[in-house]
């Protein structure tokens, strides 16, 4: 008998089937990735293992056995004795997914009573002890402690200490490392892969990241539409895939490690100087320097790669850049442009950067007005065109379009005002790999073409390096390495660069594991 | 945790003060003659002069609602022309229709106003949150659909018509109890809790209404939460979800509207007083009004904005204590 035991599985939320006559096994102990683009269906698997459809309207068929648990006929009783006892989940937000109103301690506490009876004495024990099993320091202390005063990475530990609170057989981690830093995510990873050799619990891995995936399991099943196009090892998949799909997921994935092709005209006139810039934010004791110094160059035609985890300052810098923020110290100079209109920006998040109650073209136009343009419309449409969108598209509305293409209008919009450099800020971490190809394709084109000067803020190292001529590297406000892209991935000099690189997820299984022990050591030293 | 009393303790003296400020130049810088007003139609000339006196009318107005806060504070002594009469702290004034001292007359009221008040809070609260819990808890099932039914009913009848027809009910055609007739708790605390049942009920089935509507709503928001998903895939009880983790978060707007209500009880429960015959503020400031008793009338506005401001102080307080993320921000 297998641990998981998925034939004909069928979700479907009113019309839409999620998961369509999906099959599959997991054997005892082993560890299967289930990896999809938003909308594969893969999440809604995941809460299908622990029977989480039931009640909510979902029709579910087919038959889904955990541990020897029909998860679809058993009865209440029998179904909440498998969550948690037989089968724990971790879920994607660290922060949310625990109640605010308790310490982390009482939570996993109180998951344990329900399963094991014990005291309460003996509960806040175990919760003590497997908070200190995944390695949160001071362990007896910090369990008096609520969600709010951990770290998004230790709030992910506490889950993680829920689920392994009953000794389950499996683990079910949904995205448990999509909201973390990369530093954080290996560590997480890591994590889970030492668990998993301690306890022998199965693991299913629910991750739109493949190299999230080929770093934490033995076999990966890889979801469109709600079917399994394809499963093997993480070295048959990522390594030689059979369907087409996953090769065009495969060639959309950034990698840290593959070079962009030099470019011979990269490096033209400087148009944007910063020098030594500072922002502080708050007052008195509490006030901080988000920006701490930081002077850079921006020239045409090239792309400057600004990378750095949360908090690092990246955003901040991006807005005193466009002028958008005031700098508490040190100055932007343009050369030879008007200012306003000569740095654009294009936000992260395309749904709530683009006002939902006005018609996509009239948002493009915004900035035509703004400069005093009296007939819009005609060049409203050259943008969308230019952008890959219908010009036909003008009175739409944005929820009517999918991110990607929202992106796309949020770059016209950013193009209308004849910019000599965009700011992109994280322009692609909202959207699915094959998405973000396409939007950096489009950025690249729109470069080449325009003798546009980019500058791209991201947390993701392996878009920064396939996008970017030269790069810095932020930490808590700094600069602490600035170089071609080269120079930056090829021959990191600062300790925090080798750090970063090293946690970054690997789609190779042999890569990977080489990583890990890299990472051990560099956490030794 | 001390400093956020602290700020809150000074917020609301603050709030305090300004309600003080407005309540005085409304009533006190009012266009007309203030002294006829304050006196009342019947005053002859020379009344209306001697209260003029009194209200110190020759003084500029900062002075003498700064008299008026000194009268607070630290007392105050009156003229009446003849004699000195002395007004101890807290001092606001004395009553124009029966020379009696407005704090003495408050006092005198006030334990019924606040029995009202409190007995109703209580069980409004226990009915309404009650009521909402289950409400939420059984979405979209017969339970719930009676329930919202009622509880609309509930908010669209007046006080007087839920009043009167228990009263008919109950102690006319049941005779289960007699017509309510006040008692004061030092006298009898059986037969005050026994007269005030229906007062309180009546106050409790319609407050309850909203209480139950907003505890409804807000548990339906906390219960798609992502921690409440989290305990159920743990295989937690729905008992202790619902009573642990909702709950927990669904009270925090209960909390802030209970405050505003329970506090404008003190001055702004008229209707049951009249009706179940309680002689309380409400009753008072009411007829001091048709008098035009005008001291009478500021010092009760008065209380009732320091009871209004006291009751939202202590719910920041308790709100603060459910959720410590409060006092961090």
């Amino acid at each position: 008998m297998s641990l998981v035991e998925v034939d004909g599985l069928t979700v479907e939320f009113g019309d839409l089937r999620a998961v369509d006559t999906l099959s599959f096994r997991l054997e005892e102990g082993a560890a299967l990735g289930v990896v999809g683009e938003s909308g594969s269906g893969k999440s809604t698997v995941a809460s299908a293992l622990l029977g989480l459809h039931r009640g909510t309207g979902a029709r579910v068929t087919g038959s889904v056995r955990v541990a020897g648990t029909d998860v679809q006929e058993a009865d209440d009783d029998a179904l909440r004795r498998l969550r948690g006892g037989t089968a724990a989940m971790v879920f994607q937000d660290p922060l949310s997914s625990l109640d605010p109103y308790y310490a982390v301690g009482d939570q996993i506490a109180e998951v344990y009573r329900v399963h094991s009876g014990a005291s309460r004495r003996a509960a806040r024990a175990r919760a003590v002890d497997v908070l200190d099993r995944v390695g949160i320091p001071d362990a007896a202390r910090r369990a008096r402690s609520r969600p709010h005063e951990f770290s998004g990475g230790m709030r992910q530990r506490a889950l993680i200490a829920m689920a392994l609170a009953c000794e389950p057989a499996l683990l079910v981690a949904d995205e448990p490392t999509t909201a973390l830093d990369v530093t954080v995510q290996a560590q997480i990873l890591d994590l889970l892969h030492s668990l998993r050799q301690e306890t022998g619990m199965g693991l299913l891995l629910v991750t739109h990241d493949v190299g999230v995936a080929a770093e934490s399991v033995d076999d990966v099943l890889v979801m469109r539409h709600g079917r399994a196009v394809e499963r093997g090892t993480v070295a048959d998949v990522l390594g030689a895939p059979s369907a087409a799909y996953t090769k065009e997921l495969l060639g959309a994935v950034p990698r840290v490690d593959a070079a962009r092709p030099v470019r011979a005209d990269a490096a033209g006139d400087v148009l944007l100087e910063a020098t030594d810039l500072r922002r502080e934010f708050g007052r008195g004791k509490r006030a901080f320097a988000a920006v701490d110094g930081v002077s850079l160059t921006v020239r045409s035609g090239e792309t400057l790669g600004i990378v750095g985890e949360s908090g690092s300052g990246k955003t901040t810098l991006g807005r005193m850049l466009v002028g958008l923020l005031e700098p508490t110290g040190g100055q932007v100079l343009l050369s030879g442009t008007r200012a306003d209109a000569g740095v654009q920006i294009v936000f992260q998040d395309p749904v709530s950067s683009l006002n939902p109650r006005r018609s996509v073209g009239e948002s493009v136009a915004d900035p035509l007005r703004a400069r005093g343009d009296k007939e819009v419309r005609g060049r409203v449409e050259e943008l969308l065109e230019r952008v890959g969108l219908d010009p036909a598209h003008y009175g739409r509305y944005p929820h009517e379009f999918s991110g990607g293409q929202r992106q796309r209008v949020g770059i016209a919009r950013a193009l209308a005002a004849e910019p000599r450099i965009i700011v992109c800020d994280e322009p692609v971490s909202a959207l699915d790999v094959t998405t973000q190809a396409q939007v950096t394709g489009l950025l690249r084109e729109l470069q080449d073409e325009l003798g546009l000067a980019l500058v791209f803020i991201a947390h993701d190292l392996a878009v920064v390096r396939q996008v970017s001529d030269r790069v810095a590297v932020m930490r808590k406000g700094r600069v602490v390495e600035y170089g071609t892209v080269d120079e930056v991935y090829g021959a990191p000099q600062d300790p925090y660069t080798r750090q970063l690189l090293a946690a970054v997820p690997a789609l190779d299984p042999g890569v990977a594991a080489r990583r890990r022990s890299a990472r051990r050591e560099l956490a030794a030293a | 945790m001390t400093g956020f009393l602290l700020r809150r303790a000074l917020g609301a003296a603050v709030t305090l003060l300004a309600i003080s400020v407005i309540i005085y130049v409304v009533f006190y810088a009012a266009p007309g003659n203030v002294a006829q007003i304050s006196c009342g139609p019947r005053c002859s000339p020379a009344q209306v002069q001697q209260v003029a006196d009194q209200l110190r009318l020759d003084d500029p107005l900062y002075l003498r609602y700064w008299h008026f806060l000194q009268g607070i504070f630290v007392g105050q002594d009156f003229s009446t022309g003849t004699a000195l009469q002395h007004c101890d702290a807290p001092c606001l004034g004395f009553s124009y229709q029966t020379d009696q001292q407005v704090t003495q007359l408050i006092l005198t009221k006030l334990p019924a106003t606040a029995s009202l008040a409190l007995g109703a809070m209580v069980l409004w609260l226990i009915l309404g949150v009650g009521t909402g819990v289950l409400s939420a808890w059984r979405r979209g099932r017969p339970t719930e659909r009676i329930l919202t039914g009622i509880t609309l009913a509930g908010t669209a009848t007046p006080v007087f018509v839920i009043g009167l027809v228990l009263m008919i009910v109950v102690c006319g055609q049941l005779q289960w109890l007699p017509f309510p007739q006040y008692v004061p708790f030092s006298d009898d605390p059986e037969q005050w809790a026994w007269n005030l049942l229906l007062p309180w009920l009546s106050l409790a089935l319609i407050e309850a209404a909203k209480y139950a509507r907003l505890t409804r709503a807000s548990m339906l928001e906390t219960l798609a939460e992502d921690h409440v998903r989290t305990f159920r895939a743990y295989g937690v009880g729905e008992r202790s979800i619902i009573g642990r983790h909702a709950l927990r978060g669904a009270v925090a707007p209960v909390i802030a509207l209970n405050a505003n209500d329970f506090g404008s009880m003190f001055g702004g429960a008229v209707l049951s007083e009249t009706l179940f015959g309680i002689p309380g503020l409400g009753r008072e400031l009411v007829h001091a009004v048709n008098v035009v008793d005008l001291p009478v009338v500021v010092g009760m506005v008065l209380v009732t904005g320091f009871f209004v401001v006291l009751a939202n102080a202590v719910a920041d307080v308790l709100y603060a204590v459910a959720d410590r993320r409060v006092v961090l921000s």
